[in-house]
């Protein structure tokens, strides 16, 4: 506390009066900024304790080899290196990759198509469809998972819908297929959040100026020039949302697969997630399943920080 | 303008979190010091009249209908017998107990008896963190070992250091026993004109027989994959010396997956994908569709465990039957994976061992094992003395009694390294799916079985 009281000046009244004064100055008007970190405090401290703290905590143990009962062992950095070296985890990373496709890519070009016409059509009982498209977001995941594995077993209803058109050739047991596995979880994926991107999308879209519409038809645009010209740049903000929400919940895929394939068949539908859970709590492995999360928390980061910057400079003039 | 410097609270946060990785105390350090519990030598106390009021707070998994009852019965009688202690239960489904008894076994007042999964990484890591009580002393004092066989005994012991499984301390006792054999559909094996199976040859031809007949031979759900775990350890069982398995199966030095012995069991489960004795695209079926589809009369055989006994007794009824697997010739010893539900032990900081011990002896004694079978289970020990009706039940009680008699059960192969449930399932799906050839998946169950028993020294 010394160290305060040696710089009297600082907090007096006379001192303080006599800096406000500066129009120019480095610090704008206002209140000292100190205070503000006053304000801040009681938020802060819940935000610290609740997620700060056990980041730090993940960070920590992702250091040791643990087990989870026994007295852990400093392991450095060999945690982050088997990572590295580990062909499964490296495949799980992979996998995850692809579900970005499926979870992101995809769900923004159907909602983008979907809300246009949404929008455009001025469809009469908008609330109604905008329920029906959102309904996927309202059901738990793990109820998701459970209805398509029936969906997709070797007597589910898409295997019924293909014979009855006479595609049985097609038919299979999709969950179990080294070709098929992948793509059939990450289209649970594209209807999960294709309902999201649209409904986000289309508030964007409601917001935009009727005028701008009526002014493009008068040059002779076409619908799609339109959408092109005007829509699309007006909901960038939205598509960052979106975007933003779907890679996370791309990176971050867990329920879905250990409800669906458990990572099978082989290890051909394993993601990040999956490997920290199994690590954690099947393997004993906390070490080295704090590291998966630590790494896959920075993975997500950077990429929404990146999402963020391209949009931010889009929006720029 | 001049240049402000601000702070950079992404800056200071950053340090902030590193500073703190590297200063706090390591994980685990306010457990317990890692010895193993010595085995307490001081005279054990079996009478639980005399201890006194005692509270036993209980954790167990036996939430589904004939287990929930047994366990509330039993409960009552211990506490009519014994006034002066009180249960107090606490009952989870099998994963909440698995995911929280780590931390309740780390905190200082754990429960007095806790039903543990037998596995490394649940029992094995509970012994090696000198969290069980060894009840050796408990075992002699109340004889345990006279209806306990060494076979079922195994699954519940581990040195003290949790290394070893399957010998050293005893660290508790189960109730119930299981035995994967083969469920077959007696009706349909009347109208085919097949005699239930007494040799592995004769199964192999039921097999073949039933598939032309235009049946589905052989049930199998693998999506989840660990089901094909249990097939291909009974068709091992055939050609692989039942102390070879165990040693793989506990995860034991000196072993080896890749002999002509495991090579052979792993081209007879190939040969029967080929000669097509499983249901079509069994590695995207579930596991419970596929005994649902055997129960709804689709399927001669279905390789599973004794636990879908009364789920596909209500089913087929009368056209259940339950077998041992064949022996590989005839008046060969019974062979089969199995072993026991999930054993009750006693924490090593319970402060009443002794009414924990008096209270597992009387879940587990000679009066329970009846309650067990009135309540539709399947007692692990004095199977063969319970009366039960003619049919699939009966046929389970006298197959597991053989098998544990004979000391004819092995192992669960994943018990073997904390990896082995995954790698194996994964493995036998590429198998069966042909992704891999038998020398392959074999290289592979391999390295995961001798990088664990090598470092486990």
């Amino acid at each position: 506390m010394t160290a305060t009281s040696a710089r009297p000046g600082r907090t007096t009244a006379p001192a303080r009066a006599a800096r406000r004064p500066r129009p120019a100055g480095g610090a704008p008007p206002g209140e000292p900024r100190r205070v503000a970190y006053l304000y801040i405090l009681p938020a802060f401290a819940i935000y610290a304790a609740f997620l700060l703290f056990p980041i730090g905590r993940a960070v920590q143990l992702s250091l040791y080899d643990w087990d989870g009962l026994s007295l852990g062992r400093w392991a450095g950095l060999s945690n982050y290196a088997d990572l590295l070296a580990d062909e499964r985890l490296r495949a799980a990373f992979g996998h995850a990759a692809v579900l970005l496709v499926f979870y992101a890519v995809l769900p923004l070009a159907v909602g983008l198509a979907l809300a246009a016409v949404l929008n455009h059509a001025k469809v009469r009982g908008l609330g109604f469809f905008r329920t029906v498209i959102f309904l996927p977001q309202v059901i738990a995941m793990v109820v998701v998972a459970v209805a398509w594995r029936r969906v997709y077993a070797p007597d589910g209803s898409l295997n019924d819908l293909l014979r009855a058109v006479g595609l049985d050739g097609l038919a299979r047991g999709w969950l179990g297929d080294y070709a098929f596995a992948l793509p059939a979880v990450g289209v649970v994926g594209t209807w999960f959040e294709s309902g999201l991107v649209t409904v986000l999308l289309l508030a964007g879209m409601s917001r935009v100026p009727q005028q701008l519409y009526e002014a493009a038809r008068l040059e002779g645009a076409s619908a799609v020039r339109e959408f092109f010209a005007i829509t699309l740049p007006a909901v960038r903000g939205e598509i960052a949302v979106a975007l933003t929400l779907t890679m996370i919940a791309a990176l971050r895929t867990f329920d879905l697969v250990y409800v669906t394939t458990r990572g099978g068949p082989g290890d051909s539908t394993t993601v990040p997630s999956f490997e920290v859970y199994r690590r954690a709590f099947e393997n004993g492995q906390v070490g080295s399943a704090a590291a998966i999360g630590v790494t896959l928390t920075a993975i997500i980061f950077v990429v929404s920080f990146a999402v963020n910057r391209l949009t931010d400079r889009a929006t720029a003039p | 303008m001049p240049v402000t410097i601000r702070p950079r609270p992404a800056a200071a946060l950053a340090a902030g979190l590193l500073v703190l990785a590297a200063t706090a105390c390591a994980p685990g350090s306010s457990a317990p010091a890692a010895a193993p519990t010595p085995v307490p030598t001081t005279s054990v106390r079996t009478d639980p009249a005399a201890l006194g009021d005692v509270t036993l707070t209980v954790w167990d998994q036996e939430v589904r209908g004939g287990q929930d009852a047994q366990m509330k019965k039993l409960n009552a009688a211990f506490m009519a017998k014994y006034p002066n202690i009180k249960i107090k239960r606490v009952s989870r489904s099998f994963d909440d107990l698995k995911t929280t008894l780590k931390l309740a076994l780390s905190g200082n007042e754990p429960p007095d008896v806790v039903e543990a999964n037998n596995g490394r990484s649940d029992m094995g890591a509970f012994v090696k963190a000198g969290q069980l009580l060894p009840l050796n002393a408990y075992a002699a004092a109340y004889k345990w070992a006279d209806r306990y066989p060494e076979s079922v005994r195994r699954y519940s012991s581990y040195t003290p250091d949790g290394k070893i499984f399957g010998e050293g301390n005893l660290y508790g006792l189960p109730q119930v026993g299981e035995v994967v054999g083969v469920f077959y559909n007696a009706a349909k094996l009347k109208k085919l004109g097949i005699e239930p199976p007494a040799t592995w040859a004769e199964f192999e031809a039921a097999l073949d027989k039933a598939k032309q007949g235009g049946e589905v031979p052989l049930q199998l759900g693998n999506l989840d994959k660990w089901p094909a775990i249990h097939v291909f350890g009974t068709v091992q069982g055939r050609s692989v010396a039942p102390d070879a398995i165990r040693t793989l199966a506990f995860g034991r030095q000196g072993g080896s997956w890749g002999t002509p012995e495991n090579t052979h069991a792993a081209e007879q489960l190939v040969s029967w994908v080929d000669k097509g004795y499983f249901n079509k695209d069994f590695n995207g079926q579930g596991y419970d569709p596929a005994w649902q589809d055997f129960g709804k009369g689709k399927g001669v055989f279905l390789i599973a465990g004794t636990w879908l006994l009364a789920d596909l007794s209500k089913a087929l009824g009368g056209d259940l039957g339950f077998m041992l697997p064949p022996p590989s010739h005839a008046g060969a010893p019974p062979v089969a994976t199995g072993g026991t539900g999930l054993p009750f032990a006693v924490t090593a900081k319970s402060p009443n061992p002794d009414a924990a011990a008096a209270y597992i002896d009387f879940i587990t004694g000679t009066e329970a094992m009846k309650t067990l079978t009135e309540t539709g289970n399947l007692p692990v020990a004095d199977t063969a003395l319970q009366t039960v009706k003619k049919g699939a039940q009966k046929d389970v009680f006298t197959a597991f009694g053989t098998a544990a008699k004979a000391d004819g059960l092995v192992p669960y192969l994943d018990y073997a390294t904390p990896t082995m449930y995954d790698t194996l399932g994964a493995a036998l799906q590429d198998l069966l799916a042909k992704k891999t050839t038998p020398a392959q998946f074999l290289e592979r169950v391999q390295k995961d079985y001798q990088d664990f028993a090598q470092g486990n020294g």
